[in-house]
C-alpha cells in the first residue's frame, strides 16, 4: 500500500510517543500517506488505521476534521485560498474571484488538465500579509494581487511542462 | 476528600470528583446530554453549564473538578441564562418531529427543551440535515436528530471495546458514522439506544410499535444466559413489546446483551404452541388438557412398564426455572426416568467427581477486582457478553487477561495475550505446565507428557510469572471446555494447576438456570446430551428442541426411533413435531413466575409479565398435574413460591464448588490423537426464544453461525 520509505517516515514519527501510544502519530501518518497517493482514499485510510492498531472510523474522523487532508482526488496543484475575515477585508474573495475566472472552475473543483484544484481555507495565521493562499498545503504566498496570481498560475504551469519533459 | 458548597448545600466528595459528581450525590439535578455516569467525559453539549462562585464564566459541571470551598450555583440567573443559550443552540439544527419519533415521551431533549427551550426560534435560517446510516438490524438511525453527543461512539470504544462508530467531519458537518462500507457488530450494540438521549438511534423492532406511556412495564429475569440480566419487560395488550435493562449494579450494571433485550421477538413467534396436541396414527390433532396430560402420562407408563428400567429420560433446557427441574425431578423419580439439563456437555465425569456445583465461585463484581485472569477453552464474547464488559473495565485497571483457546474471535479486551491451541495441544500444553510446576502426574497422563508442548518452558515461566504478580487469580473454564467428551481431565489439570499457583477456579456455565438446576439434583450420571443421543425409548423433554443439543443430528435421530417423545413446549417447531408424539403448550417466562439461579448464585424469582397465551399453562403445574396422575397423590403446591421454598431448602449455598475435582473416574490414557476439537458457542441459537427472534436472526453473527457447520456427534466421538 505506501512505499517502504513513506513507512519508515511513519516510524519514525511512531517512535518520538511513548511505546504502546502509536495513534499518537496519527496526524503525521495521514499527511504522509497522503503525499505519496496524491490523496486519502477509504483504503488508505484504513491501511493507516492498521498500521498504527486503531479503530479505523477513528482515524476517519482525524482525516474528515482536518482542511488539508484531501479525501478525494485533487489536481497536480491544489490552490487554498484564504477567505477569513481579515483575508476578506483585503481582497481575499477578489483573489479566489480571479482564480475562478482565470482556471474556469468553483471552489473544490480541478481543471480538465488536471492541473488546479481550487480550495477555500480558513485563517492560515498570516493576516498580515493578506491576502494569502496556499500552495500544497506547503508553500504560503503572500499578498496576492491580480498580477502576483497570474505569475503564480505561469510558473506552475512552466513547472509542470518541465517536470513531464 | 473535598468540601464543597452547591446551592448553599455542603457536600463531601472524593478527590478528583467533578462538580456533577458531588450535584448526584447531594440529589441535585443539573440538565445534561453527553455526560453519562458509566463513561468518559466529553464535556461537549455543554448543557450543564453552572455559575461557579469567582469564575468569569459558567463552567460545565460534568468537566469541572470539585476543589474545596467551591461555591455553586446550579439555578442561579447567571447558569439558568447559560443553560437556556445552550439549549437554544441544540434546538437550531433539531427537528421539530417529536409526534413522529420514536423517542417521544422518554426523550431528555424533549422534556429538558420544555424546561428551557423557548417557544420560537431566533433561527430563520435552514436547518441542516444529515443522511440515516445503516446500523445493522437492531438499530434504527435518524440521524438529522442527533445533537452530537457522542455516547454511542463513547460507549461503544469503552464499553463495548471496539470504536465501530465516530464522529466524522466538523462544526455544522459533524456527523455520527461507522467506517465506509461498515456496520456495528458489537454484541452489546442495543445499548447505544438507551443511551441516545435524543431518537437519533432507535430500536428497529420497537420501531412504530408502542409510545412509552402505553406500555406497562414489569421487573424480569433473562433467561438466555447465567448472568442473570435484570430486565424490564414492557407490554402492551398482553403482548411483550420492548425490553430494557432494570439497572442492578451488581449483576448488570445499566447494560443489556443484545440476545437479552432482542430475544423477546421470539415470544410472539408465529409457531407458538397455544393447544395441547396429541400425534396418533402419524396426524397431529388439538386435544383438552387433561385428555393429552393422560395420553402423555399413559404413554410414558407403559414405556416405564415395558421396556423396563433406564428406558425414559426426562431432559430440560437450563433455561428451566428451579420449581420446574424441581418438579421434574419428582417426576422422573416417579417414572424411574433419569433427569438431566446439560444439553451441550458430552462428559458427565467432572461433575460427578466434583460433586459440588459448579459455578464462577465468587461473585461477579469480583471479576473487576481480580487482576490476573486465565481463560480455558471459553468464549466470552458469545457465551456471557456481560462478564466481557466486566473483563474491559479489569484490563483498564491494570489486570492481565491470558486466553487459551482455538477460536480467532476477537473479544474486543485490551491487552487480552491469546494463545491459539486446539483441544488436543490445550491438553497436551496442560499436561507439561502442571509438570513444570511441579504437580505429579496420574496414569492417563502418561500418552500426553511423552507429546512435545506446544508452548516453551519459557512461555510457561511467563505465565505463571504474569499469574503470580497478581494479588487475584482466576482460572476460568469456558462453555467449550466444559462441554468436551475430556471436560474431567481438562478440570483435574486446571484444579492442580490453580493449586500450584494459588488461583481460584471459576466456570463459566451453560444456561440461565445451570446452577439452579445442578443444586435442586437435577443431574444424572449421564448428560442430557448423552442421554438424549442413547436412543432411549422414551423421552420427556421440557423446552427444548433438537437444535439445542450439542449434536442435534443425531439427537433428531435417537428422538424418531424413541417410542414416545413428550414435549413440554411453547413452540410447535417442525423439528418438534417430527421427534415428539404429544406437545403441551408450556409458558415462556413472560407468562408465568419462577426463580432462576445466576453463575454467582443468586436467588431470582419473577412474575409473570403478561397472561399465558390461549391454553397454555406455567411449566411447574404441567409437571405437577403429570406426577399426581402417576403417583396417584395430588401435588399440594398453589403457587410458585412453594415450588421454590421446597426445592431450595435453607443452607443450599453450601453445595457451591470452592474447588476444582481431584479425582477422575474412569480415566483411560489418553492420546492426543483421540481427543475431539472444541465445539463452538453460538451467539443466537442458545434456546428457542432466541432462535425465533426475527431481528437477531438477521445479525451477521447468527447469519455466519447459522452457515457454520456443527461437528457431528460422530466426528466428535
Ligand atoms: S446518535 Fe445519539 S448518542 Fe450518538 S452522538 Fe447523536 S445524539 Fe448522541
Ligand atoms: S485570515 Fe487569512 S491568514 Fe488569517
Ligand atoms: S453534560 Fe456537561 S457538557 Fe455535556
Amino acid at each position: 500500500m505506501l512505499s517502504p520509505e513513506a513507512l519508515a517516515r511513519i516510524d519514525r514519527e511512531i517512535a518520538k510517543y511513548p511505546a504502546g501510544q502509536k495513534q499518537s502519530a496519527v496526524m503525521a501518518a495521514l499527511r504522509i500517506a497522503q503525499e505519496e497517493k496524491g490523496w486519502l482514499s477509504e483504503e488508505t485510510i484504513a491501511f493507516v488505521a492498521d498500521y498504527l492498531e486503531m479503530p479505523p472510523v477513528a482515524v476517519y474522523e482525524v482525516a474528515t476534521f482536518y482542511n488539508m487532508y484531501d479525501l478525494a482526488p485533487v489536481g497536480k496543484y491544489k490552490l487554498t485560498v484564504c477567505t477569513n475575515l481579515p483575508c476578506a477585508l483585503s481582497g481575499g474573495y477578489h483573489a479566489a474571484e480571479h482564480l475562478k475566472e482565470r482556471l474556469g472552475i468553483d471552489f473544490n473543483e480541478t481543471t480538465p488538465d488536471g492541473l488546479f484544484t481550487l480550495k477555500e481555507g480558513e485563517c492560515m495565521g498570516a493576516c498580515g500579509d493578506a491576502p494569502v493562499l496556499l500552495v500544497n498545503n506547503h508553500r504560503m504566498c503572500c499578498r496576492m494581487t491580480r498580477e502576483r496570481l497570474d505569475a503564480l498560475l505561469e510558473t506552475l504551469k512552466r513547472q509542470a511542462t518541465e517536470n513531464t519533459q | 476528600m473535598l468540601t464543597l458548597e452547591i446551592d448553599g448545600k455542603p457536600v463531601e466528595v472524593e478527590d478528583g470528583a467533578t462538580v456533577m459528581d458531588a450535584a448526584n450525590k447531594l440529589g441535585i439535578y443539573i440538565p445534561h446530554f453527553c455526560y453519562h455516569k458509566k463513561l468518559s467525559i466529553a464535556a461537549n453539549c455543554r448543557m450543564c453549564l453552572v455559575e461557579v462562585e469567582r469564575a468569569p464564566k459558567p463552567l460545565p459541571a460534568c468537566a469541572t473538578p470539585a476543589t474545596n470551598g467551591m461555591k455553586v450555583r446550579t439555578h442561579s440567573r447567571k447558569a439558568i441564562t447559560a443553560q437556556k443559550g445552550v439549549m437554544e443552540f441544540l434546538l437550531i439544527n433539531h427537528p421539530l418531529d417529536c409526534p413522529i419519533c420514536d423517542q417521544g415521551g422518554e426523550c431528555q431533549l424533549q422534556d429538558l427543551a420544555v424546561g428551557y427551550g423557548q417557544s420560537a426560534h431566533r433561527f430563520a435560517e435552514a436547518k441542516r440535515v444529515v443522511a440515516d446510516k445503516d446500523l445493522g438490524p437492531l438499530i434504527d438511525t435518524f440521524m438529522t436528530r442527533c445533537i452530537n453527543c457522542t455516547r454511542c461512539v463513547r460507549f461503544l470504544a469503552e464499553i463495548g471495546g471496539f470504536q465501530e462508530l465516530g464522529q466524522a467531519f466538523r462544526g455544522e458537518h459533524a456527523e455520527i458514522l461507522p467506517f465506509l462500507g461498515q456496520t456495528v457488530h458489537s454484541e452489546i450494540s442495543g445499548n447505544v439506544i438507551d443511551l441516545c438521549p435524543v431518537g437519533a438511534l432507535t430500536s428497529k423492532p420497537f420501531l412504530y410499535r408502542a409510545r412509552t406511556w402505553e406500555l406497562t412495564r414489569r421487573r424480569s429475569i433473562s433467561p438466555h444466559d447465567a448472568w442473570g440480566s435484570n430486565l424490564i419487560v414492557q407490554s402492551k395488550h398482553d403482548t411483550v413489546k420492548r425490553v430494557l435493562p432494570l439497572e442492578f449494579e451488581a449483576i448488570n450494571e445499566c447494560w443489556l446483551s443484545d440476545r437479552d433485550r432482542f430475544a423477546y421477538e421470539g415470544l410472539n413467534a408465529s409457531d407458538r404452541l397455544t393447544r395441547p396436541m396429541v400425534k396418533t396414527d402419524g396426524r397431529w390433532v388439538e386435544v383438552a388438557w387433561q385428555t393429552a396430560l393422560e395420553v402423555a402420562a399413559n404413554r410414558l407408563a407403559s414405556v416405564a412398564e415395558e421396556n423396563g428400567d433406564d428406558a425414559l429420560a426426562f431432559l430440560a433446557h437450563p433455561m428451566s426455572t428451579v420449581e420446574e427441574l424441581y418438579l421434574l425431578k419428582a417426576l422422573g423419580a416417579a417414572f424411574g426416568a433419569a433427569v438431566d439439563t446439560r444439553i451441550r456437555q458430552r462428559d458427565a465425569r467432572a461433575d460427578l467427581a466434583r460433586g459440588k456445583v459448579a459455578w464462577l465461585n465468587g461473585s461477579i463484581t469480583e471479576i473487576v477486582e481480580s487482576d490476573g485472569h486465565w481463560f480455558l477453552g471459553a468464549d466470552v464474547r458469545r457465551e456471557l457478553p456481560l462478564m466481557a464488559v466486566r473483563l474491559r473495565a479489569a484490563a483498564k485497571a491494570g489486570a492481565r487477561i491470558v486466553r487459551w483457546d482455538d477460536s480467532d474471535d476477537d473479544w474486543r479486551i485490551p491487552g487480552v495475550d491469546p494463545h491459539k491451541l486446539t483441544a488436543p495441544a490445550m491438553l497436551v500444553a496442560l499436561v507439561h505446565f502442571a509438570k513444570h510446576l511441579g504437580v505429579t502426574l496420574p496414569d492417563w497422563a502418561v500418552g500426553l507428557v511423552q507429546q512435545p508442548s506446544p508452548l516453551s518452558a519459557a512461555e510457561f515461566d511467563a505465565l505463571s510469572a504474569a499469574l503470580r504478580g497478581a494479588q487475584k487469580r482466576r482460572i476460568w473454564l469456558g462453555r467449550p471446555l466444559r462441554a468436551h467428551p475430556n471436560a474431567a481431565e481438562f478440570e483435574w489439570l486446571a484444579e492442580a494447576i490453580a493449586g500450584a499457583l494459588g488461583a481460584k477456579l471459576g466456570w463459566l456455565v451453560d444456561g440461565a438456570n445451570a446452577v439452579g438446576a445442578a443444586v435442586v439434583g437435577a443431574q444424572a450420571t449421564q448428560t442430557a446430551h448423552q442421554l438424549a443421543s442413547a436412543g432411549k425409548a422414551g423421552y420427556l423433554l421440557v423446552n427444548l428442541e433438537p437444535e439445542d443439543f450439542a449434536a442435534p443430528d443425531a439427537v433428531a435421530d435417537s428422538f424418531a426411533r424413541a417410542r414416545t417423545v413428550v414435549a413440554l413446549t411453547p413452540y410447535a417447531s417442525e423439528s418438534l413435531k417430527a421427534a415428539a408424539d404429544v406437545l403441551l403448550p408450556i409458558a415462556p417466562f413472560t407468562e408465568t413466575s419462577g426463580t432462576l439461579v445466576n453463575i454467582e448464585g443468586r436467588l431470582q424469582s419473577f412474575t409473570a409479565v403478561v397472561r399465558p397465551r390461549e391454553m397454555t399453562r406455567p411449566g411447574w403445574k404441567v409437571l405437577a398435574a403429570l406426577t399426581a396422575m402417576r403417583t396417584g397423590r395430588s401435588v399440594a403446591y398453589t403457587a410458585s413460591d412453594a415450588v421454590r421454598d421446597a426445592a431450595l431448602p435453607q443452607g443450599w449455598r453450601t453445595q457451591l464448588a470452592q474447588h476444582g475435582l481431584t479425582a477422575i473416574a474412569p480415566a483411560p490414557t489418553l492420546h492426543a490423537s483421540a481427543i475431539p476439537a472444541f465445539d463452538r458457542v453460538t451467539l443466537y441459537q442458545g434456546d428457542m426464544i432466541v432462535r425465533r427472534s426475527a431481528s437477531l436472526q438477521a445479525t451477521d453473527d447468527a447469519k455466519a453461525e447459522r452457515g457454520a457447520t456443527i461437528p457431528s456427534e460422530e466426528a466428535a466421538a
